[in-house]
């Protein structure tokens, strides 16, 4: 079989120009995500069963489905109530890039209070004692000793979560969303050369996580600069 | 030395862990400025009874009185003890991400609201005390252990408490690191401290407690001064103890 050179370099600007779309995706995403796994994790370790409880069970559920089966039922599903088609969400869920968004980041959102309650979990019972003994309130003690902590802890396996992140939002080129996949996809159709047109689009994608894991690297070696007896 | 009002007062104070008792009817007063030494084998209760004393353990039933309030399961009162009493911790326990400086400012800055000039200040002043004021802007790992606890030692003093709970603080410190502990601990004595103190540095207690006290199965078997509690102790129990640990 031949292998087209020139097709890749041709083929390349277009699907950069779905580097914005990807982006988008991961950016707001990963923030929404962040945001639902705190909540999430508050509820968790809340210690009250009707906040751990229902926390529990979202988490199970989107743990324990594909994300594409999650993205599927936003797209196709959710716009067959009535009440989601009148309520204040409809803007955003009528949009494809709307519903991509609100699946990626409900699905992110069950994995990383996991990977935070690993965290919370990790900060020594030792390190509380001593909080307590000097007098701070349960409020100051997970503000001052345990968030920074954890999230050093959690810094690793949340890393890896958004690098895994980066990659599912591949699958929103599966409604019609023109990501750098979908353009990929397009391209595809019209060259039939998928062979060139995906081998570039992977190399795109492992220069974008080269970039994440390099970021991740720097938080990660500045959060533990006080685990290491050298400054 | 006869106290007139006692600083801590323990009641009948009983503790359970699920089934097991770890304390039995302790009953102790201690006077403002007493030097307590508490020894005893391991699971005798005696970490427990000190833990008690500023609520890290709730205890189960009978009543603890720190400076005439007594400790019960309101916030408020825990609060209150809890700026009298201050601990030290075998583990050390300091904030590993924070400077040794910013170890010895958070909780005066968050509890004594205490501004970020004069807790830096009071901090510096206690690392004089403690003799390592040039570890401030140290991270707690970069020094050694016998460092570490003397950083622990300044970081309570820094509340000011009526009261220093000491819970095995040289255990876990390498054989040549227990004196600059112990010499601290020695030198806050001498400042007429009130201090309990859990160890089996008997020298220690020889030398700087004024009542040691021992205690085995959650119970307090023995109390008397050094002198006699060495030399003369009265319970099989306690002779049995001290001829295991001073034996070599």
């Amino acid at each position: 079989m031949s292998f087209d050179v020139g097709l890749i370099i041709e083929s390349l600007p277009m699907m950069l120009s779905g580097i914005g779309i990807t982006l988008k995706l991961l950016v707001v995403s990963a923030v929404l995500g962040l945001l639902l796994a705190i909540v999430l994790l508050l509820m968790r370790i809340s210690g009250k069963w009707y906040l751990n409880w229902p926390a529990q069970a979202y988490i199970y559920v989107f743990r324990g489905t594909p994300i594409l089966v999650q993205i599927f039922i936003v797209y196709y599903g959710f716009p067959q109530f009535e009440f989601i088609r009148d309520s204040i969400l409809w803007p955003i869920l009528r949009e494809p890039t709307g519903c991509a968004i609100v699946a990626l980041s409900l699905n992110t959102g069950a994995y990383v209070s996991e990977i935070l309650r690993g965290g919370v979990k990790g900060v020594s019972k030792g390190l509380l004692e001593a909080g307590s003994a000097l007098g701070m309130s349960a409020r100051q003690k997970f503000i001052y000793i345990t968030t920074p902590i954890a999230v050093r802890l959690a810094l690793p396996a949340y890393s890896n979560d958004v690098v895994s992140l980066l990659k599912s939002t591949a699958l929103a080129s599966t409604i019609t969303i023109a990501d750098m996949t979908g353009i990929a996809r397009t391209i595809v159709a019209e060259t039939y050369a998928p062979y060139e047109i995906f081998i570039s689009m992977a190399m795109i994608y492992i220069a974008f996580t080269w970039v994440l894991q390099r970021t991740f690297g720097v938080i990660e070696r500045y959060l533990g600069r006080y685990t290491k007896r050298e400054a | 030395m006869t106290p007139t009002a006692p600083l801590i007062c323990m009641q009948d104070v009983d503790k359970f862990f699920g089934d097991f008792q770890a304390l039995k009817k302790i009953n102790l007063k201690i006077g403002k400025g007493e030097r307590i030494v508490v020894c005893g084998p391991s699971g005798s209760g005696k970490s427990t009874m000190i833990r008690c004393l500023n609520r890290l353990e709730e205890h189960s039933s009978g009543h603890i009185f720190i400076d005439g309030s007594e400790l019960t399961d309101k916030v408020k009162d825990i609060d209150a003890v809890r700026r009298e009493v201050g601990m030290v911790f075998q583990s050390f326990n300091l904030f590993p991400h924070m400077t040794i400086a910013k170890n010895l400012m958070i909780a005066q800055q968050l509890v004594r609201k205490t501004p970020k000039a004069e807790a830096r200040e009071i901090a510096i002043r206690y690392l004089e005390r403690v003799k390592i004021p040039e570890q401030a802007d140290k991270f707690p790992i970069q020094l050694s252990g016998g460092q570490q606890q003397r950083v622990a030692i300044a970081r309570a003093l820094c509340m000011q408490p009526e009261v220093m709970l000491f819970d095995e603080p040289t255990s876990a410190l390498d054989p040549e690191m227990i004196n600059e502990v112990l010499d601290v601990m020695i030198d806050l004595a001498n400042d007429g401290m009130t201090m309990i103190v859990v160890t089996h540095e008997m020298g220690f207690a020889r030398s700087v407690a004024d009542r040691v006290i021992f205690m085995d199965e959650g119970e307090i078997v023995e109390e008397a001064p050094p002198a006699s509690f060495f030399d003369n102790p009265v319970h099989e129990r306690t002779k049995a103890f001290l001829s295991q640990i001073l034996a070599h």
